[in-house]
């Protein structure tokens, strides 16, 4: 599995009300939520980014509430990755289980800039910066984990195993 | 290199020899329980699988304690879809008013967790359970749900900090303090990702009761588990309990610490935690805030040996006249025992109101919410803006001890200042 795009650049501890504020929970219509991605981070993300996209933060990123409508809206805002020094813990399992690669980083987190052209190799880890010719080393997912991914989430990955 | 006891039981439930720290595995769930906020949502995925039947119906709890009695409508439905749920695919652990208590109070009671077990739910306390020696930590409600099909749960083996804590404990001084002057120290992302495991011979001299209430409060300080090595006391708890197997693990000498922290008990003072985080820690003794509520209860400190505490210093007194004090039993076996030593007796004497067992006003769900500039001194474990109602209403986290000595006076003080 593999993620190729541009970088936005956060910061540390963006939490899930930045991400996806509490007013729009009013849905949990994926198309909806994409619309307000970010907006309190960063209130033009949407019309900036493009598909494919990667976000890139600092420590603790999705600390705050456990609302899976978080990495619901940055899939949906069809983001193809999010890599961060840290990610806080019940947004890592959410982001997983629906289905959103994120991928952990010190070293691409500190030194990846705005707008750089990155590409991310879920299988070897490998995350390469093609404007500064650089690679930092992120730990693979197992292929397990990459599984969930790929199935679309932990409830479609189950549900392709029941219907084998 | 050795491992941690969380790398133990996590490894031993993925079916590996080792693991280390930042691994993500895949594991085996011995427990897994829901409450009435939670289950509906995971109930509603799993019925979207189409399968008919879950993976262990004697595995899976189903807990209706936060709004329960059925506060409203709407909560009346989500119980509803558990109750319906239980029936239909024969759960065995799904309590009903009468029967039910706080969640994390009532599974051990019922001698559902037991040491080694690897253990999830959809509520972010579930932590509480390292008090036995065994791996639990809060999930999301999508978890829940693939884990009633499959009995798994996907996670990354956490890094530990050690936490030794030695000496004796000061009069009135007990877990809650510890765990809230640990929070004070390392902050609520202190422990983030990983696993708080306590130690020392302070910890050794601690109830299993105290052990739930430290565990209980890991997931403030962001950890995703604390955990305790399992003792004699562990075993004659489960032993009184449940005839069921169990595994104690121990932490290997030469296991790998991310941190090692270390507390001198002699010094912790009854501690009070201010609005609005529960690392904004100050002795009691310094705070002397005017309250107008009190509550002992929850899945913190809603146990009898919290209730013995608070009874002991109400014995003979009344509750200051400008003060509602609310006792929450956790469970209905703690409200039996209460009521069998007479400490039910001393709370309707001292002028408190006793309710059934529920999560209540804890999370600002109904049965003693504050109105705006309201200030509480409760004994639960989270002060969140707006946790036990209006947005400017304030909530003191303490121990029974303090929330006791301050329902008497007013306003928030050590119990020796009463005398
Ligand atoms: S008592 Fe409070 S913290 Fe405990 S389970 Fe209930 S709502 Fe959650």
């Amino acid at each position: 599995m593999k993620a190729h795009g541009r970088a936005w650049k956060f910061g540390n501890d963006i939490n899930t009300d930045e991400i996806i504020p509490a007013r729009y929970l009013n849905t949990s219509d994926p198309g909806e939520l994409a619309l307000h991605c970010m907006e309190d981070a960063d209130p033009d993300f949407m019309k900036k980014a493009k598909a494919g996209d990667i976000i890139v933060a600092g420590k603790n990123f999705g600390c705050g509430s456990s609302r899976e409508h978080a990495p619901i809206s940055i899939k949906a805002a069809k983001i193809s990755c999010v890599i961060a020094h840290s990610f806080a813990r019940i947004f890592y399992r959410n982001s997983i289980n629906i289905g959103l690669p994120i991928i952990e980083s010190e070293e691409a987190s500190v030194d990846i800039e705005q707008g750089d052209e990155i590409a991310v190799d879920f299988d070897s880890g490998i995350i390469k910066n093609i404007t500064k010719n650089k690679e930092y080393a992120a730990k693979p997912f197992p292929p397990f984990m990459q599984d969930i991914i790929v199935k679309g989430g932990l409830m479609a990955k189950i549900k392709a195993e029941i219907a084998q | 290199m050795g491992m941690t006891i969380t790398e133990k039981i996590l490894a031993a439930h993925a079916g590996e020899e080792f693991v280390e720290p930042g691994e993500l595995i895949e594991a085996r769930v011995d427990l897994l329980l829901g409450n009435d906020i939670t289950a509906p949502i995971a109930i509603k995925e799993f019925k979207e699988l189409g399968i008919n039947t879950v993976f262990d119906n004697e595995k899976i709890a189903l807990i209706p304690d936060h709004f329960t009695p059925n506060k409203d409508i709407k909560s009346a439905e989500q119980v509803k879809m558990l109750r319906d749920f239980a029936h239909k695919f024969s759960i065995t652990h799904f309590y009903d008013v009468g029967r039910v208590g706080v969640e994390h109070a009532l599974l051990p009671e019922l001698g559902l967790v037991r040491p080694g077990m690897c253990i999830i739910g959809a509520d972010s306390h579930t932590c509480t359970y390292g008090a036995f020696g065994a791996f639990s930590t809060g999930v999301g409600s999508t978890d829940m749900a693939a884990a009633m099909a499959t009995g798994k749960a996907w996670f990354k083996v956490p890094e530990s900090i050690k936490f030794i804590v030695h000496g004796t404990l000061q009069p009135y001084v007990s877990a809650k303090d510890i765990i809230l002057h640990i929070i004070g120290d390392v902050g609520v992302d202190g422990a983030l990702y990983r696993s708080m495991e306590f130690v020392g011979d302070t910890i050794a001299e601690l109830s299993m009761e105290g052990r739930m209430t430290m565990a209980n409060m890991a997931i403030e300080a962001g950890a995703k588990n604390g955990i305790f090595a399992p003792d004699g006391k562990t075993v004659e708890y489960i032993k009184s309990r449940t005839n069921l197997p169990y595994t104690l693990y121990y932490s290997d000498d030469n296991a790998h610490y991310a941190e090692v922290r270390e507390y001198d008990a002699t010094t912790i003072e009854p501690t009070v935690a201010f609005p609005h985080l529960p690392e904004n820690t100050k002795p009691a003794r310094e705070a002397h805030i005017p309250i107008d509520q009190v509550v002992i209860g929850s899945c913190t400190n809603g146990r009898i040996e919290d209730l013995r505490i608070a009874a002991k210093i109400l014995k003979g007194h009344k509750v200051h006249k400008h003060v509602r004090l609310l006792i929450i039993p956790a469970t209905q076996e703690v409200y039996k025992k209460a009521l069998q030593e007479g400490l039910i007796d001393i709370f309707i004497e001292a002028e408190a109101a006793v309710s059934l067992p529920t999560c209540g006003p804890c999370l600002g769900g109904h049965m003693g919410i504050l109105a705006e500039g309201e200030r509480c001194v409760a004994t639960t474990n989270r002060n969140f803006v707006g946790r036990m109602g209006h947005p400017k209403s304030e909530v003191y986290l303490a121990g029974p001890a303090v929330a006791a000595a301050s329902a008497i006076s007013g306003k928030i003080v050590h119990p020796d200042e009463l005398h």
